[in-house]
């Protein structure tokens, strides 16, 4: 069985995040970039599902700059098998990345893809849903167990109540939420060997794929400030302001 | 032209997350219908079309949305979408799951998580965590949106008289399945419609300590939450996580115990009225947005905090 897994180069998520002066976006120059911490969970999934000897073959997928290579090698490093860069300067909103993926899985013919849940740099949570829904495939978003048996997988979620339990089809699609695993740290004989790792190179055009933008950012603001308050100096000062001057309780 | 507004419910309630949306479509069009897809669900139908502003509720009553699976309900809304300038549905897990799936078979953008809406096309939505607002312009024919619960008052329960129209079931494409469900089973309000949560860190030290916290929270009518910190130390479960890939709140009263304030955490709470913050660590990051700090040791505050309360009756 073949493993898709789908890895986004973000603003490391130590990062304070500043917005330019011209209000145009964030400031990404000289700042640490890092896997997608919920690609990172896909990664470890795939690597675990070869492991427990499910699948055979795991193909790293990511699209944006040259520097999204680097991206890869990481993936590589944690033990995928090969990697394909989809090498674009534009922009590409989920739409865009999950027709490029379509793409790719025409292709690869996997019959899991593993996508993070949401990248933190624009929170969309929404790449892993289009995808399945462009392949007319089932999805099981925000994994925190997964079991694969009989042609199905049989996943469990993390929802607003607590947890769901459902059974899809497969090929399908399975987004990850933080409890799935702990993605492992590579190996420095890990990292040396990735390099030798192939790393196909693509380009939206090899797929013709509009990956035009529908939507225009018009700017990026600040958001409001919060300032600091008082610094209160007991419990029984606390209750009273919280009482008396907030009227909360 | 009409805007539509996805329900949240469990087939007997109409959840608050619904209202909130009803409140963002007002600002999108004076004719807002609302689907109610479910499995005997028409209680849900009947809520619904008291709410106010809305004109007509669509009830989709059949097996194969009880449970809102993705698969099914996407196929139902994509084939509604096309009598509507725009689709909206709160930023819940169940919404959230569903809508990219909608929005890819129409072949739109979806604008995920809006905080405020501009004009028609025009949105504004937090990236990064909440560290920088984006204000985004669609292109697309139809608006596939959720919505941010806490920058949208709810609308009123009464004063709406929408007509109830039953709608037929798309057809299931038979590829997923539900097989079982864990909810928490809790007295206390939900984190996203609470007026006052009280939430723990990784300075709780253990799950065990928690009921420290569920005692206050007794007292104050709050709910427990809790920071991804403490969540992934496995003190408490998934659902308590409030932050950038947990819930976003903002209750009149916030109180931070024995949390940091790391930027994913305040993510999701800085926007509460009041916030509180309980921490030994004078430093800590959460004193740079609490309105209150307390500097302390959680394990000595916490019940002083029980006792004071008790003094003043509560």
């Amino acid at each position: 069985m073949k493993v898709l897994v789908a890895v986004k180069r973000v603003i490391d998520y130590n990062v304070k995040v500043r917005v330019k002066a011209d209000n145009t976006g964030v400031e990404t120059a000289n700042v640490k970039m890092s896997m997608n911490p919920f690609d990172e969970i896909a990664v470890e999934e795939a690597i675990r599902l070869k492991e427990a000897g499910t699948a055979e073959e795991i193909v790293a997928v990511s699209m944006g700059p040259q520097q999204s290579q680097e991206t890869l090698r990481t993936a590589l490093a944690m033990g995928a098998d090969r990697g394909i860069l989809v090498k674009t300067d534009d922009e590409l909103q989920p739409l865009a990345v999950a027709k490029l993926m379509k793409a790719v899985v025409d292709a690869e013919q996997p019959e899991i893809i593993i996508l993070g849940k949401q990248a933190i740099d624009d929170d969309s949570n929404q790449t892993g849903q289009m995808l399945a829904a462009l392949l007319g495939w089932p999805q099981a978003t925000f994994a925190s167990k997964v079991e694969l048996a009989d042609g199905k997988a049989k996943v469990t979620r993390e929802v607003d109540g607590g947890l769901e339990t459902i059974e899809i089809n497969m090929p399908c699609i399975i987004t990850t939420d933080l409890r799935l695993n702990e993605p492992r740290y590579a190996s420095l004989p890990n990292i040396m060997k990735a390099k030798k790792k192939p790393i196909d190179e693509k380009s939206p055009e090899d797929f013709g794929v509009d990956t035009a933008p529908r939507l225009t950012t018009l700017k990026v603001e600040e958001p409001p400030k919060r300032e600091a308050g008082v610094i209160v100096e007991d419990v029984a000062q606390l209750v009273d302001k919280l009482r008396n001057e907030a009227g909360v309780i | 032209m009409s805007v539509l507004v996805i329900s949240e419910h469990d087939n007997a309630v109409l959840k608050d997350a619904t209202l909130n949306v009803v409140t963002a479509a007002k600002a999108l069009g004076d004719d807002i219908h609302v689907l109610v897809a479910g499995a005997g669900c028409a209680a849900v139908g009947e809520a619904a079309a008291k709410v106010d502003g809305v004109t007509k509720v669509l009830v989709a009553d059949d097996a194969a949305y009880e449970y809102a699976l993705a698969e099914p309900l996407a196929d139902l809304i994509k084939g509604l979408a096309g009598d509507y300038s725009a689709v909206l549905a709160p930023a819940t897990t169940s919404a959230k799951n569903v809508m990219p799936r909608v929005a890819a078979m129409l072949d739109v953008a979806q604008i995920s998580d809006i905080t405020e809406v501009v004009s028609e096309d025009t949105f504004v939505r937090p990236i990064y965590a909440g560290n920088a607002m984006a204000t985004v312009q669609s292109s697309d024919g139809i608006k596939i949106i959720t919505v941010r619960g806490t920058a949208f008052e709810k609308a009123a329960t009464e004063g709406g008289s929408a007509t109830v129209e039953s709608i037929a079931a798309a057809s299931d494409p038979g590829i997923s399945s539900f097989v079982s469900r864990e909810l928490s089973k809790s007295e206390r309000p939900e984190l996203t419609s609470a007026r006052v949560i009280i939430s723990g860190g990784r300075g709780m030290q253990s799950g065990d300590n928690f009921p420290m916290l569920e005692r206050i929270a007794d007292k104050l009518g709050a709910a427990v939450g809790a920071s991804r910190a403490a969540v992934d130390a496995g003190f408490v479960p998934n659902d308590y996580q409030v932050g950038q890939t947990g819930k976003i709140v903002a209750p009149d009263l916030y109180v931070a115990v024995g949390i940091s304030g790391a930027i994913q955490h305040l993510a999701g709470m800085k926007d509460s009225k009041v916030i509180v913050a309980i921490n030994k660590d004078e430093e800590a990051p959460i004193f740079q947005v609490a309105d209150f700090g307390l500097v302390a040791d959680l394990f000595k505050a916490v019940p002083e905090l029980e006792e004071e309360l008790g003094k003043v009756g509560l």
